[in-house]
């Protein structure tokens, strides 16, 4: 349930109350917000006709099997990932996710971002295999169908790039929510937990870190703590019902919950145990955030809480004219739940809590509603995020205030789309 | 008669659920020894004190015809990077950008930000040239890393790296980095 609690003063533009926004039958179904949503004026158009039999209802549709695999309708060709701006390469590049066309929590595995730094190998399972050594008593080499055989968990676990959200300096007009939050997925995860292979090999006692090597072209490494390692880190083979997609490394995966997301090497190959970290490239001139006097955080790998709002935002519009619309976002916090997220409709003055969808998982994304009935009016529409260890998602001054403007990564800052008289939704422009 | 069965019963129910236990403290027991020498084509990882480093040399006056033939058309002859038209980003400056760190256009090269030079070897070793990674000899990526920290004024014309010499490299921002995070430092209040 929404519960509409108490705001400071008195909201220009209220928040309805579930109830009254379900005696409004006809409102709910005005949302408009971008391509792939029905538009209201189609939705008269259509009232002010009389109904025909569509040609559809009167021949055979397609057989099974056509095609074996199944694909999105051809209506929904646009929700796609997408490009930000053109690289010198296409394979040290990144895609982003469409999550304006989103819905609940789970990402499509066709629609999972990419951040690739040297392609997308073509692996064949058969002959790929896992060496686990170093600091261990017995190094083992695994093949794929050995590591299959291991006890297996899965998990519902968000991985973000921690290069995700570009706003230190400045934002983009014409950036929406794609662009600004693409870097983000939501998926069941099943493999086997490194703990458990860990056990296996037996650790040393001076084992305090663990090198990731991936069986890219770049053969991506980053060092991981050795408490993460035996808390909740994962090898991962399946992906929301299937093997890993390519371009999330198959056959193996990597899977720190919380980490940021280049942490969880892909195309996973070699784990070796050492005494310290190792100081890659990826770990020392990438992945580090400058601070303003010219020093720079290393090993910061927890992704804090951040939301933003989903529809509406930016390059949607309101076509429906003043009335209800759903506000709906997504929320997730490396250190654990979320506890609770907030919508303000005038810029942050008030705030009411959004509804949050059961079931609320730690380290995995949340999809937050409020009913809004929008007055036509111009509004500032923010989310924040509160976890369950009391952190506020800050604004953007609160952020860089204390970080400066260079760092780079692990921007979290409370996200504001405008939206204009005419219904127009765009990234808010300070 | 019953009463022995239902005995027997017992018996197997506790002897199930001790093998059960047992099996779970125990290792699975899947796959295979591996010795040094099987996987140390794989085993290419230097770490920040020079572990790892494998035997070879190479000078600057090699890495500096290394790098023309198999660097410079991406970096530039001088290291200085490469822009590309019609593109973000472009290719990566791996020179210069001293005192920037703490600018409004802080500028991160080789020279000005990495912390250590062994990580200039893995990097190269593992990831470089882009289109044939792996593929220089240890020679060649001593010879390359000499020429790069050269070019950067970090070592002599005449410094030749080895195992041992390149771990001693002084990087000018060595210390420039915090290791312990100090987050959450930005605090909200709702």
């Amino acid at each position: 349930m929404v519960k509409p609690h108490a705001v400071k003063g008195t909201p220009s533009q209220q928040l309805p109350d579930r109830r009254a926004v379900l005696k409004t039958g006809a409102a709910l179904s005005a949302f408009v917000g971008g391509a792939s949503v029905p538009s209201l004026s189609m939705a008269q158009a259509a009232t002010g006709l009389s109904l025909t039999v569509p040609e559809w209802m009167k021949v055979q549709g397609r057989g099974i099997l056509s095609p074996p695999y199944g694909v999105p309708s051809p209506f929904e060709k646009d929700v796609v990932r997408r490009q930000r701006e053109v690289r010198v390469t296409d394979t040290a590049a990144t895609s982003f996710s469409p999550l304006q066309n989103s819905f609940g929590t789970i990402t499509p595995n066709g629609l999972c971002f990419e951040r690739h730094h040297a392609g997308v190998p073509s692996i064949d399972p058969d002959r790929h295999r896992l060496v686990i050594h170093g600091l261990v008593e017995r190094p083992l080499v695994l093949t794929m169908d050995e590591l299959m055989r291991f006890p297996s968990v899965s998990r519902i676990a968000f991985l973000e790039c921690s290069g995700n959200t570009p706003n230190w300096k400045s934002v983009n007009p014409d950036f929406g929510v794609q662009q600004t939050h693409g870097l983000l997925m939501c998926c069941e995860w099943t493999g086997v937990l490194l703990s458990t292979l860990l056990d296996e090999v037996g650790l040393g006692p001076e084992a305090k870190w663990v090198l990731a090597e991936g069986a890219d072209a770049a053969a991506m490494t980053r060092s991981v703590p050795i408490a993460k390692a035996l808390d909740d880190a994962m090898v991962v083979y399946g992906q929301n019902g299937e093997r890993l997609r390519p371009e999330q490394g198959y056959p193996l995966r990597l899977l720190l919950p919380g980490y940021e997301g280049n942490m969880n090497i892909k195309w996973l190959r070699r784990l070796k145990l050492g005494d310290q970290p190792f100081e890659t490239r990826e770990e020392t001139s990438k992945y580090t955030d400058l601070m303003p006097d010219g020093k720079a955080r290393q090993f910061t790998f927890v992704m804090e809480a951040k939301s933003v709002i989903t529809r509406p935002s930016g390059g949607q519009r309101l076509s429906g004219g003043p009335g209800f619309y759903e506000i709906s976002g997504l929320a997730w916090s490396g250190h654990g739940r979320i506890d609770r997220v907030e919508v303000s409709t005038d810029g942050g003055q008030s705030w009411h809590e959004a509804q949050l969808q059961e079931p609320v998982l730690s380290k995995a994304v949340v999809r937050f509603r409020a009913p809004w009935r929008w007055d036509g009016k111009s509004a500032l529409l923010q989310s924040r995020a509160i976890d369950e260890t009391g952190y506020v998602q800050p604004r953007h001054g609160e952020l860089v205030d204390v970080r400066g403007v260079n760092s780079f990564y692990h921007y979290n800052a409370i996200q504001t789309w405008s939206v204009n008289p005419d219904g127009k939704v765009a990234i808010h422009v300070a | 008669m019953s009463r022995s069965i239902a005995l027997v019963a017992v018996l197997i129910t506790l002897g199930l659920a001790a093998n059960m236990t047992a099996a779970a403290a125990e290792r699975v027991g899947i796959g295979h020894a591996i010795s040094p020498q099987d996987f140390a084509a794989w085993d290419i990882d230097v770490r920040g004190d020079g572990a790892g480093l494998p035997p070879g040399q190479g000078s600057v006056t090699q890495g500096r015809e290394i790098f023309s033939q198999t660097c410079a058309a991406c970096h530039g002859d001088k290291g200085e990077g490469r822009a590309v038209p019609g593109a973000v980003g472009g290719f990566d400056r791996l020179v210069g950008g001293f005192g920037t760190l703490d600018t409004a256009s802080p500028t991160l090269t080789v020279g000005s930000y990495w912390p250590y030079a062994t990580t200039l070897f893995d990097y190269v070793r593992r990831a470089m040239p882009f289109n044939a990674p792996q593929s220089l000899t240890n020679d060649q990526l001593y010879a390359v890393s000499a020429y790069v920290l050269y070019m950067n004024n970090i070592v002599p014309e005449d410094a030749v790296l080895d195992a041992l010499t390149l771990p001693r490299v002084k990087m000018p921002n060595q210390e420039g980095f915090i290791t312990q995070d100090p987050r959450p430092d930005v605090r909200s209040k709702p």
